[in-house]
């Protein structure tokens, strides 16, 4: 009964604004992921630079890309290891 | 030294103009000095809100192109004498004025007034590019529609591109009966997803269709929904702490019956 009067009232479907939201959630992930080449080559500089006090990489071969699909953006690296530096902290 | 506020948007339609004139209106009355200047060349719009499209002699691009001095081209407002409008060529297209120019004319704004309103057209070409120039502020205008919020978040990106930090929001047009029913995104909803500061929330009021209809911006009529909106934005900006405006619809009897089975 209860449930009855609640859908009558409009609770189950969800509200237009919440599609609204939802939508404008997901465009803006792609609108802001479309980033300029100039801020994608900074991000990668960055990541060689912290990932190298780790271990040595292969900069001439990695590759580094923002993928998207329809629900989703990601950030993909391949990132090639050499060498890894010791870990002197482990042996300590 | 005055300062350059630019009202900008992205998407068309959604009240910049409206904004300027209500905005520069309030400021010239609270006693400051006030220039109003339109941007959008080829579509001006500025002297009609104003009432003031009998007085035009010369134009933006005149002062830019110095064509003219700068006070040639000035217009007087009927209400208040410490308010001016500078209106858009309406026969050039958006190329005829450079942001170099407009720089050069924000300066010399600057000397002159308190505050220089700038009425930017819509769009992220020349035109926008040429209205952010010289300001020291930006002011950004939607509405509570997916489309207008999407080119809100563009434009504010693209301000922060070019420096100008902080933006702050209007939303503009807002029906608190869609908003209680929840066909219309909210205050919150906006915020949360722009992630900038409010500076004021202005509702759908036909008191804005009549007050353009007279070349009479709403800001003066006290008895306006819409013109106490903006008269609060007027004294955040000077820097005023002011509460938002309530605009909550007395519940009705369908409220009152999901209260009562517990739905709100
Ligand atoms: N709060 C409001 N309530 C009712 N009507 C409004 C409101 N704000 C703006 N309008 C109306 O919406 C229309 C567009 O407003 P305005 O010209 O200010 O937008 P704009 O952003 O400057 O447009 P453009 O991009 O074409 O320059 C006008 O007819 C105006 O009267
Ligand atoms: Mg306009």
């Amino acid at each position: 009964m209860l449930e009855f009067i609640s859908r009558m009232l409009g609770k189950e479907s969800a509200s237009s604004k919440t599609v609204a939201k939802e939508r404008l959630r997901l465009v803006l992930v792609h609108d802001r992921a479309s980033i300029s080449p100039a801020m994608l080559n900074r991000l990668r500089e960055d990541l060689v630079k912290v990932i190298s006090n780790y271990m040595e990489i292969d900069e001439a071969a990695l590759e580094f890309n923002l993928l998207q699909d329809d629900n989703e953006v990601a950030l993909v690296a391949n990132i090639p290891v050499v060498k890894m530096k010791r870990d002197y902290a482990a042996k300590a | 030294m005055g300062e350059i506020i630019v009202v900008t948007s992205g998407k068309g339609g959604v009240g910049k103009t409206t904004t300027s004139a209500n905005i520069g209106t309030g400021l010239a009355a609270a006693g400051h000095k006030v220039v109003l200047v339109d941007t959008d060349i080829g579509l001006r719009n500025l002297d009609v809100v104003m009432g003031l499209e009998n007085r035009i002699v010369y134009d933006l691009v005149d002062v830019t192109s110095g064509n003219c001095r700068l006070k040639q081209a000035l217009i007087k407002d009927k209400r208040f004498t410490n308010l001016f409008l500078l209106p858009a060529a309406q026969t050039k297209d958006k190329s005829s004025v450079s942001p170099e120019q407009m720089e050069t004319l924000a300066k010399e704004l600057k000397e002159e007034f308190d505050f220089a309103i700038i009425d930017c057209p819509a769009g992220i070409e020349q035109g926008f590019r040429n209205a952010i120039a010289g300001a020291d502020r930006a002011v950004v205008v939607c509405t509570p529609e997916v489309s207008a919020v999407r080119d809100a978040d563009r434009i504010i990106g693209l301000l922060e591109a070019a420096e100008l930090r902080n933006p702050k929001l209007i939303i503009n047009r807002i029906r608190p009966e869609m908003v209680k029913r929840g066909d219309m995104m909210d205050i919150s909803d906006i915020l949360d997803i722009l992630a900038i500061e409010l500076i004021g929330v202005v509702p759908e009021d036909e008191s804005i269709v009549i007050s353009t209809n007279r070349g009479e911006p709403a800001v003066l009529d006290q008895g306006s929904k819409a013109g106490e909106a903006y008269r609060r934005i007027t004294r955040r900006i000077k820097g005023e702490e002011v509460a938002l405006m309530n605009l909550d619809v007395p519940s009705g009897l369908m409220d009152k019956l999901k209260k009562l089975v517990g739905l709100r």
